[in-house]
């Protein structure tokens, strides 16, 4: 257990080693873990912002989603309202028009009515004027009668 | 001593004991100082090659991405020195004192570890190429830790006059812990010079006498391995018992060395 020259050239040794991982150890282990920090911080930071933009698109979505539905029920109620308007209006028109086409025949059989009563008048003045003819031919002049036979025919 | 193996048979314990004791000494002047460890010199060196050299080829390849399992091992080793700096020093550790830290805890670990060959077997080993006084361990000799914790008391120096500056140094010397009277001045001084004397010797022989004392317990197991069947049996299971034992010392040793160093540059930085 002697002090001697050995001191001098272990701490030499020591100097060097001390110099070299320094220079060359220390340095790249330093910048490789904290690159992979940074790297994992930038990561946890992503994923932090991809949750709340997932949150607000889950929000967004649901907003739509009941103006979407908010929408479509008008929309039926609308259409339910325009359907029963449609039918209301289909009612009134058809009745109109039966009512229009009831008038008409109505009209029209009076008309025909009318008419066969005009024929028949004529007829039955014709028959009138036959059988009273027939009836009253050595008796009564046609011509003298014929303007009382034919007020006769007008009022049946 | 070539004649060792013929002897060995006819060593006397105190003759087994300093022949693993001594050093590998080549007289490099006029003896005393001027003397070489080659053993210690060589085994550190190698030691400190390896070890950095490893890690120094991990760091060349890192990758910031997913780690592989190398690289992670010496990422542990490195979150683990760091996080101790980090705790005590709080300045810009990264530019020396962690990387220092990371030195001193991996070689000194590295040196502490050569206690677990066992000392008999490398004897003869070392032997096959001629060298019969060869100590595995640089730790258990006092150069290589007295070495080590001048380096720090040197830095030490340095950090606290580049911090504070030549006068605010002495100034420092003179005016604490006490206070700035001038008729506590010497107590003040008397104090500080305590303190920078027994930093470097606690440092440097607490890892000395740690090692040194686990080298002497190997060798008197060996020694009673050699009285006959019962020493051998107790011998080695002693001897496995101190080996696992021993590995806590080993890394408790070179963590202390490395919080030691750290706590002494970061005081360094702290004015009082």
């Amino acid at each position: 257990m002697n002090i001697n020259f050995t001191l001098i050239a272990q701490a030499i040794a020591f100097a060097v080693l001390i110099w070299f991982t320094v220079k060359f150890v220390w340095p790249p282990l330093l910048k490789a873990i904290e690159a992979r920090q940074k790297e994992i911080a930038d990561g946890l930071a992503a994923a932090a912002d991809g949750r709340n933009a997932l949150e607000v698109a889950a929000k967004k979505s649901e907003v739509t989603l009941t103006e979407a539905k908010q929408k479509a029920s008008e929309i039926i109620a609308q259409a339910e309202k325009r359907g029963t308007q449609i039918i209301e209006e289909a009612k009134g028109s058809a009745k109109v028009e039966g009512d229009r086409i009831i008038a008409g025949a109505k009209a029209e059989i009076e008309q025909e009515v009318n008419r066969a009563k005009e024929g028949l008048r004529a007829q039955v003045s014709t028959l009138a004027i036959a059988g009273a003819e027939k009836i009253l031919r050595k008796e009564i002049d046609a011509k003298a009668h014929s303007e009382l036979l034919a007020k006769l025919a007008a009022e049946l | 001593m070539a004649t060792e193996h013929a002897e060995q048979v006819a060593m006397t314990p105190s003759e087994y004991i300093a022949g693993h004791l001594s050093f590998n000494a080549k007289p490099i002047g006029d003896g005393g100082f001027w003397t070489l460890h080659v053993d210690t010199l060589v085994m550190s060196v190698i030691l400190g090659i390896l070890v950095m050299g490893l890690v120094w080829w991990v760091a060349r390849g890192a990758s910031a991405g997913v780690p592989t399992k190398r690289q992670a091992f010496v990422e542990l080793v490195f979150g683990f020195v760091d996080d101790q700096v980090k705790n005590i020093f709080h300045g810009n550790r990264h530019a020396f004192i962690a990387p220092t830290a990371l030195t001193v805890f991996l070689w000194v670990f590295a040196m502490n570890a050569m206690d677990f060959l066992p000392v008999d077997v490398m004897h003869k080993f070392y032997g096959l190429f001629g060298l019969h006084h060869w100590r595995s361990v640089p730790t258990s000799d006092i150069n290589t830790t007295f070495a080590l914790a001048l380096a720090v008391w040197f830095l030490m120096i340095f950090f606290a006059i580049k911090v504070k500056g030549l006068g605010g140094w002495i100034h420092e010397l003179f005016c604490s812990p006490f206070g700035t009277k001038i008729w506590v001045w010497p107590a003040n001084f008397l104090f500080n010079m305590i303190e920078y004397i027994s930093k470097p010797l606690s440092h440097s022989l607490r890892l000395f006498g740690n090692m040194y004392a686990g080298e002497v317990i190997f060798l008197l197991l060996g020694l009673w391995a050699a009285t006959g069947l019962t020493g051998t049996i107790f011998g080695a299971i002693l001897g496995a018992g101190w080996s696992i034992f021993h590995i806590l010392i080993v890394a408790l040793q070179a963590f202390i060395f490395m919080m030691l160093t750290v706590v002494y540059l970061a005081m360094a930085h702290e004015s009082h």
